[in-house]
């Protein structure tokens, strides 16, 4: 054998302590996606704070607060959908039928049996939407297209089309929507408690990395033994409930329950957040710090437009463009041929 | 000749070479498909094209229709060069490829089918009985009227049928080259005997013929001439009465038996795999058997049912007859998550589709199927799952800047560390491979083959499926070779030859 001095194969490891300088070390913590996101919302910021000065008050800002609590949780469970390498765009319609039947089992059985209710009627969307899926191997997306439509029916039928309850006095639904803990609206408090919690789940359980590896790879996750139909039922459970969850919110705020006012149109919200926030549509990849960052940007732009007297017509234009930006940009870094449909 | 124009654009004396490509050179990232490989295609003859799985023979053929383009090289047609980005250029140019397993749109006719993408007529209207008429005269013109109506459905037709229909498109478009890949490997005794007078046909029509198949005896009933590929290296292309069967299997098999590894034989242990009958869609009876510490191969040509073979055992495929056993009891595996349970791993042939998570960090990989193990209640231990990696990492010699790297930044060898890195971790009793070392580089490859040997050693029974002959008899005590979804022998460690596996691979 001649002396050879190659191939010793140790692993090199770069040690954080010769990684560079201060700036590009917060950049990886941060993220390419997160940094961009922060100057987009301290551009947007500056843009309107200086056109007008009422938007920096206290009182603005917990305007601002409180309209992204609920698309923000929309935006939230919408992103682990997303993650698992599916989609739910039914997550408006089971908002409205959950605010529909909170109202209306309130009357008759008080908040607490309201909200628990409503709550279970969101796990049996979920389930629903995750048994066609599953096991009637429907696209996700045809699949919450078709209950989009007949969950906001079944609202719509339950109630006669209007509005249902006046919760308005209830001391629970008031503290829901006006109410404040150390200073901070109730609503904040629970976006920031759910995204937390799923964040949590994402980032260091077991079934938080089994879900961005069976969006990243469902058949690698298969023949790894991960069992996938459980986790894609269990996501879909989940996203019913945060969505019920997200309609009685509708119903605090508004007094009453709504099928269709107030939470048509937020699933569209929802998803433009996510992929705003770096959730790749295919699947495996994104986080909800980067849908957070997204839904205060989103949040920020709608007070803003609304304060600058933006016509809302416009502001619906405004938000598809931002949703297929988002999408364009974050394909174009994927560096797919652009040949025929995308896969 | 009927109503249909002479089949050469243009003409061109037989014997005169129509299509060259020469000195091609195709590398993906760190692995050579091909190099320096010349294939000339003449008028009015049918070249074979030959060599075992891997060869680069269907890397070639890619290159010559424009799907993949050559590192280096040249080709030409009609004696000038040519340069095809992309496979609608080379059918424009006048060349064809019959695909082994051709694309049929299913919910319409065949005639749509045949005519795809030649649909105009005259004007905007789409004459569906003057379309059904023209693939009719068509087809009774290159001999297929009995064989296939033109108003059947895609989704309806056999597979000698969609071959067929592939035939058919390219021929009508009057083609100057056409490529047959392995055309009869779905067809039967009849149907291949009319594909052999069309293609007969076509070669006294002047049309210069490519002819890729495994198959000697149609070679030397075919072929004029006959290129042979190995390693992704050009052996010799001689003339068929030049050559004789032994002759070209010695230009297939000819190379340097001097094996990158050699493993000492075992004395295998207690029965840890056994098969007895199994049976499903894929796979037919097949019985055999594993031992603790014994590394067992299966070889066989591409579509011999190897991989599925695999898949049937973890269950991912069913088992619909026959017993499998496995640590000596009968089980019954219904998804793969039962069979990872009882300590089987399996490192599938699609390392990239089907074991890893690209997108996800080089830890995440390793952990994968011993997450619950590696964690604190429910929450992932990130103390031990940096243990678990950098064990891996540096046990398997995974060269990777960091645990965190993303696998899709790593080369195809150290992607495969991390695939047998994620079974190790969960200390397997039996391991499945398929093609371990496809798309690694020969240093990788050694690396590969030891860390394999050495698993054995440690008691691990080891079912290896490869398409890699030398891979094969320089690790394998015991030898299945497969075809048609069946075993068609076993050979022992003395008895395998590249020449006697050929033997029972081939039908």
């Amino acid at each position: 054998m001649p002396t050879q001095t190659v191939s010793t194969s140790s692993p090199t490891r770069v040690s954080p302590a010769d990684s560079p300088g201060f700036f590009r070390r917060f950049l990886t913590a941060m993220g390419v996606q997160n940094m961009s996101l922060l100057m987009a919302i301290a551009f947007v910021v500056l843009v309107i704070g200086t056109q007008n000065p009422l938007f920096f008050t206290v009182p603005n800002l917990k305007v601002i607060g409180t309209a992204i609590a609920i698309s923000g949780l929309l935006a939230v469970v919408q992103t682990l959908v997303i993650i698992m390498g599916g989609l739910d765009i039914s997550v408006g319609s089971i908002a409205g039928l959950a605010s529909v039947t909170s109202a209306m089992i309130f009357t008759s059985a008080g908040p607490l049996i309201g909200v628990v209710g409503a709550v279970g009627i969101g796990l049996l969307c979920g389930l629903i939407n995750g048994c066609i899926i599953v096991f009637g191997r429907v696209n996700p997306v045809i699949a919450t297209l078709a209950t989009l439509a007949a969950y906001k029916g079944i609202a719509q039928l339950i109630s006669d089309g209007r509005a249902q309850g006046y919760t308005g006095a209830d001391p629970f639904f008031v503290f829901l929507a006006r109410g404040s803990v150390l200073g901070v609206p109730t609503l904040i408090w629970i976006l920031v408690v759910i995204a937390l919690g799923i964040h949590v789940l994402l980032r260091y359980t077991t079934m938080g990395r089994n879900i961005y590896a069976v969006g990243g790879n469902d058949v690698a996750s298969r023949l790894a033994g991960i069992n996938i139909n459980r986790y894609i039922l269990g996501i879909y459970m989940m996203t019913g409930a945060v969505a019920a969850l997200a309609g009685i919110l509708i119903t605090a705020r508004t007094g009453s329950g709504q099928p269709v006012s107030g939470s048509e149109g937020l699933e569209l919200e929802a998803i433009t957040a996510a992929a705003l926030g770096g959730a790749a549509l295919k699947g495996g990849k994104g986080t909800i710090a980067g849908t957070i960052l997204a839904v205060i940007l989103l949040g920020i732009l709608t007070n803003g437009m609304t304060l600058l007297g933006v016509n809302s017509f416009w502001q619906n234009v405004a938000k598809g463009g931002l949703l297929v930006l988002a999408v364009v940009l974050q394909q174009l870094r994927s560096g797919e041929r652009r040949i025929g449909l995308p896969g | 000749m009927s109503a249909l124009a002479p089949l050469t654009i243009p003409p061109t004396a037989a014997g005169q070479v129509v299509f060259s490509a020469t000195d091609i050179t195709k590398s993906f990232g760190p692995v050579a498909a091909l190099s320096g490989v010349s294939l000339e295609l003449r008028a009015g003859e049918v070249t074979a094209l030959m060599g075992e799985n891997g060869a680069g023979k269907s890397t070639l053929l890619k290159i010559i229709t424009g799907d993949y383009q050559p590192d280096t090289g040249t080709l030409t047609l009609h004696g000038g060069p040519v340069h095809f980005g992309e496979p609608r250029e080379s059918r424009t140019a006048g060349i064809r490829v019959i695909a082994q397993e051709p694309e049929i749109i299913p919910h319409v006719s065949v005639a749509e089918n045949i005519f795809v993408g030649l649909l105009g007529t005259r004007g905007p209207i789409f004459r569906r009985r003057e379309l059904i008429e023209r693939a009719r005269t068509a087809l009774a013109e290159f001999g297929f009227a009995g064989v296939i109506s033109p108003e059947a459905l895609g989704s309806e037709l056999s597979a000698a049928q969609r071959q067929i229909v592939e035939i058919m498109r390219a021929v009508v478009d009057h083609p100057a080259v056409i490529c047959f890949d392995e055309p009869t490997s779905s067809l039967g005794e009849e149907e291949a005997a009319i594909l052999f007078d069309l293609i007969r046909r076509l070669r006294s029509d002047g049309v210069a013929i490519g002819y890729v198949s495994h198959r000697m005896n149609e070679i030397f009933r075919l072929a004029d001439a006959i290129t042979v590929l190995r390693d992704g290296r050009l052996v010799g292309t001689k003339r068929t009465e030049d050559t004789d069967h032994d002759d070209l299997v010695r230009m297939m098999v000819g190379r340097d038996l001097s094996q990158m590894f050699h493993r000492e034989p075992v004395t295998p242990g207690a029965t840890i795999l056994s098969l007895n009958g199994v049976g499903n869609e894929f796979v037919h009876d097949i019985t055999l058997s594993v031992h603790a510490g014994e590394v067992v191969g299966i070889a066989g040509l591409v579509g011999a049912g190897r991989s599925e073979l695999l898949k049937t055992i973890v269950g991912d495929f069913a088992v619909e007859s026959g017993d499998l056993g496995v640590g000596g009891k009968t089980v019954t595996f219904h998804t793969p998550a039962d069979s990872v349970a009882a300590g089987v791993g399996f490192a599938p042939e699609e390392r990239k589709a089907e074991a890893l998570i690209m997108q996800r960090s080089v830890r995440d990989n390793i952990a994968l199927a011993v997450l619950g193990q590696i964690s604190r209640g429910r929450f992932v231990s990130s103390t031990r799952e940096e243990e678990l990696a950098h064990g891996f990492i540096t046990k398997l010699g995974i060269r990777t800047p960091s645990d965190r790297q993303l696998v899709k930044n790593l080369s195809g060898g150290n992607q495969q560390k991390v695939v047998l890195a994620r079974w190790l971790a969960t200390k397997p009793r039996l391991l499945l491979l398929d093609e371990p070392t496809r798309g690694v580089d020969v240093g990788a490859k050694a690396e590969i083959y030891a860390i394999i040997d050495e698993l054995a050693r440690a008691g691990v029974a080891i079912l290896m499926v490869s398409s890699e002959l030398p891979e094969v008899l320089g690790l394998a005590d015991r030898v299945y070779v497969m075809a048609s979804g069946r075993i068609t022998g076993e050979l022992s460690r003395e008895d395998a030859t590249e020449e006697s596996i050929l033997a029972l691979a081939m039908d």
